[in-house]
Order: structure tokens, then sequence, then C-alpha cells
């Protein structure tokens, strides 16, 4: 049994309103399937507006699709008990792609991360301060960091407390919706660094979502390119992702610029 | 420590003004009974429309209570109620603002259209139509206020709400497992103070002149408590002979309508409250 299997996914927006008769509405996903195995990682690829971020939000439960199920470990979690729900809920997480905006401004690093444990673990406050230490230091900041508000960090660091608050829960599978899209090269690459060790540490599962075909290269095992709602092709390999015929992908593939001059398509 | 307290007087005048004058206020209104040289109700008709002397500071009315005393008792009257007009329509619009922005879909949209339908009447209007038909009296005029009020408050909120919403944090924090509930209480309602707050003190001026206009017109506060707009109001047959007796309550109305809305200017300026949907109403 996979840990996320999405079967036949359909999701639209529609914004229907008292008076007013037809809705205009437009499938942003449409029947799209696929599954996460425990442990690995599946790279979502798209250009914007691909629907992306709604499928996002569509296996993290907020977004209830029109047609098809969202089935974690075999339970399908839109129409699971609450119990179940709840669980379901712990086991799922998310790093979005806005750090700032991540955070409430109004509170301080330590209650962010300790917002899950508050919801879910019976902690003494003395074993909570120590989780959430032990937190920060994992993802690469200090104990003198705890106390600072958000306007006090970096985007980079913003979105390493963003890392530590989803694995507070110690989760299955986090939704990692363009989390390191905003970021400058360097940091890009020490959080997708710190992505890796920690899928390796706690035996995470991953969906990273993204545009950029680098980053989705360095993290994930499988790939999916998704365009218009619609999932095109899946690959198990970075080569076949290139060998792909896939206009759409190949685009894609070929707007990648080639590390030597000499390998650059002159038609981009 | 009042090196300190001296920068920010410096920087924060027109704050600093204000908030002593309010606090001047706040004093007079606690310490009314100790301050008033007379009872304020004592009817001493052989001392009627006197000027000012040492016993009677600011001279007396047509039945010869004294003015003084009148204006310093008025202030808990006129303050004390506005304060109930303010709290009451405050927690009223914080609810409803909180519901409609929340829950978003029909709710929303049954409660904003109804709350346009109470702002298209002008505030004054409306507050006569709705004592018209209650009677004059005391409660009606609060709660017609109330109700006219209520909606300003609501659509403030409303607005921060759903740009608040928008925030990635509310969606973190419903995947950390947090309840409806605690999302209102801990992410949105810290984030919706601030504005509220500003918007607050603007208001304030609104209650206390509104109040005073509804006991001036007669049909609020009625005789013989003291309150501002009803000594207006008994003050008016005396205008060719002793005006002073409208002018000193009608002073203290302005100050403090003034300055309430002084300070509520400078905070909305200082701290970007978008008051721009409030244009073209009467202050």
């Amino acid at each position: 049994m996979s840990l996320l299997q999405v079967t036949e996914v359909s999701y639209s927006y529609n914004f229907k309103m008292p008076f007013q008769s037809k809705d205009p509405s437009k499938n942003v996903l449409q029947n799209i399937s696929f599954a996460i195995e425990a442990g690995t990682c599946l790279g979502l690829l798209g250009t914007s507006g691909a629907g992306k971020s709604t499928l996002g939000k569509v296996i993290l439960g907020i977004q209830r699709p029109q047609h098809g199920k969202v089935l974690f470990q075999g339970h399908d979690i839109y129409n699971a008990d609450k119990i179940t729900k709840r669980k379901i809920r712990r086991n799922l997480q998310a790093v979005f792609q806005d750090s700032y905006s991540s955070v409430n401004p109004r509170m301080t690093a330590e209650s962010i991360i300790s917002e899950p444990l508050d919801n879910y673990e019976k902690l003494t406050l003395t074993e909570k301060r120590k989780t959430v230490i032990s937190l920060l230091e994992r993802v690469g900041l200090s104990e003198r960091d705890a106390k600072k508000y958000p306007h006090q960090f970096s985007g980079g660091q913003l979105q390493r407390i963003n890392i530590a608050r989803a694995i507070a829960l110690k989760p299955m599978l986090i939704v990692l919706d363009e989390s390191v899209s905003s970021l400058d090269r360097v940091t890009q690459s020490l959080i997708l660094e710190l992505l890796n060790e920690l899928k390796i540490d706690f035996g995470l599962s991953y969906l990273f979502i993204t545009h950029d075909i680098k980053a989705a290269f360095s993290i994930s095992d499988h790939l999916g390119v998704l365009e218009n709602g619609e999932l095109i092709e899946c690959y198990d390999s970075k080569a076949q992702f290139f060998e792909s015929k896939h206009p759409v992908v190949k685009r894609m593939s070929d707007s990648m610029l080639a590390e030597h001059p000499r390998d650059r398509s002159l038609t981009v | 420590m009042i090196e300190r307290l001296g920068v920010m007087v410096r920087s924060q005048k027109v704050i600093v003004f204000c908030s002593v004058i309010l606090a001047l206020f706040l004093l007079i209104t606690i310490f009314a009974p100790w301050i008033a040289p007379h009872d304020p109700n004592l009817v001493n008709v052989t001392a009627k429309l006197q000027g000012s002397s040492l016993a009677y500071p600011l001279g007396t009315d047509h039945l010869g209570r004294c003015t003084l005393s009148r204006i310093l008792y008025g202030a808990r009257t006129s303050l004390g109620f506005a304060t109930l007009i303010f709290i009451s329509s405050l927690s009223i619009g914080l609810i409803i603002g909180l519901i409609a922005g929340y829950k978003g879909g029909w709710v929303d949209q049954a409660l904003m259209r109804f709350a346009d339908g109470v702002m298209a009447f002008p505030d004054l209007l409306l507050v006569l139509g709705l004592v018209g038909i209650w009677g004059a009296g005391l409660r009606q005029v609060l709660i017609a206020l109330i109700f006219v009020q209520w909606v300003y408050y609501a659509r403030i909120i409303r607005g921060v709400v759903l740009s608040l919403k928008e925030q990635s944090y509310i969606t973190a924090a419903k995947i950390s497992g947090s309840s409806q509930w605690k999302i209102i209480m801990k992410h949105i309602i810290p984030n919706v103070l601030p504005p509220l707050a500003i918007m607050a003190t603007l208001e304030m001026g609104w209650a206390i002149m509104h109040l005073s206009s509804m006991s001036f017109l007669g049909l609020g506060v009625q005789p013989p408590i003291p309150e501002w707009g009803a000594m207006i109001h008994e003050g008016k047959s005396y205008i060719r002979t002793n005006p002073l007796l409208m002018v000193y309550p009608g002073l203290m109305i302005m100050l403090v309508v003034v300055t309430f809305n002084l300070l509520g200017e400078t905070l909305s300026e200082r701290f970007g409250l978008n008051t721009d949907n409030k244009e073209g109403r009467v202050k």
C-alpha cells in the first residue's frame, strides 16, 4: 500500500454566489492519479498556473476535490472519521513558498514551532522548550533564536523555522509547495541539503512542488509534470525526463541552460 | 527613564498632547463629586441666571443650579454613555465582522448586505427614525446609536479578516491541527486589534457627538440629569440674555470630540489604517 494514493482527482474553483445563475467554473485539476511510496520524494514540475499549488492543497486536506479520492495509508482523507482525520492531519505537514507570510508576525519562533506540539502532545513547559530547542538546532538555528520575532530573521532562516514546525510532530509526508523558490541559490542549496538530511533521519516522504527543474532533480526520486491541470508524464529518472518527446516537457528541458555554452541549444 | 519620556513627548507631540487632555477628562469623570462645588441638581431659584462669582465660578442656570457642577457631572453622563455605546457597538461589530470575514460565502453576503442597508441611511436620520418608532428615552437612543454604529466596525474588521485569511500562516495553523476557535483567538484577533484600537478612538468622538445631539433634541438624556447636550437644550431659551449657558457645555463637547478625532487621525496616519471608506461621514 502506498503512503499516499491520489486517484482521479478533479478540482474546480467555482465562485458560486446567490442570485447567480451560471458559474463559469473551469477545472484546475483534471483526473489526476499518482502515488507516493513511503520514504521517497515525488517532484512535481509545472509552469505557473498549472495547478500545482491547488493539488498541494487538495492533498493537504484543505480543499475538497469535486471528484476523486485522496487516500493516506488507505484512508480517504476527506471522508474519514474525526479521530482518523486528526491522525492523518498529524502525519501530513507542509512548508509553503512565502516564508514571511507563513509565520504569524506577533509570535516568537518558539511559539511558532510549538503550535503543532500544543495541539497534539501534552508536554510540560520544560519538555516543550527542550523539544523546540532541539528542533531549532536540528534545522541549523540556535537556542538564542527561540525568543526572536519573525522580523528579526532572514527569509532562509524563516524557512528553517517553517521546516522545524513541519517536522515537530514527526510526520510521514511533507508537502513542499515551492518551499525553496523564493530563496537565493546558495540558501536554496543549503535548505535542500537540510531537507535531504531530514528525509533520511526521519524517514520522511516529500511531495516537492516546484517550477525549478534543478531543485527538483536534486531532491526527487520520481518526477511528474503538470500542465493545465493534467499530469502529463511521470519519470523515474532524470534521463527519462530529458528523453521525453512531449512538447511541453521538451520546452521545459530546453529552458534549462546547459552548464557549458557549447551544449546550449540555439533555438531557445 | 525621564530622558526617554522627553524623547517621546518631543517626537509624538500630538499624541501626547491629546492623551493628556483625555486623561484630564477621565480624572474629571471619576472625581466629579469631589471637585464639584455644589450639588448639580440643587435648585436655588433666588440665585438664577447669575454670572460668574466665587460661589458659582461659571454662574447658574435658569433654576439657579451651579453650571460648573453640572458640567463636571455632565462629563460622567456624556462620556459614560458614549463609552457604553462604543464598547457595545465594538463588540457587536467585532463578532459580526469576524463571522462574515472568516466564514465567507452566503453568511458574509447576508451580513454585509444588511450592513450596507444600515449604512445607506445618513446616521442621524436613521437614529431619529428609530427613536421615532420606539419612542423617546435614553434606552431607545442608546440602542439606536449602537444599531447605527456597529456596521462601521463590522466592515473594517471583515476587511482585515479577509486579508489575514489569505496569509499562509492561517493555512499553516490549520495544517498544524489548530481548531477554528484557536485560529481565531491566536492568529486573527491579535492582528485585528491594532487597526481596531485606532478606529475606536475615531468612533468615540462620533458617539459623544451623537449622544449629545440626541439629548439636545430632547430625545436622549432627560432632565434633570446633567448632560452636555441636554444643558445646551436647556440653555437655548436664554440665548439672548445668558448665551454662556450654551457656550460652556458646547465648548466641552467640542474639546472632547476634537481631541478624540485628532488622536484617531494621528494614530491612523502614523500606523497606516486605511480610513478612506469612512469619507463623507459626518463627524
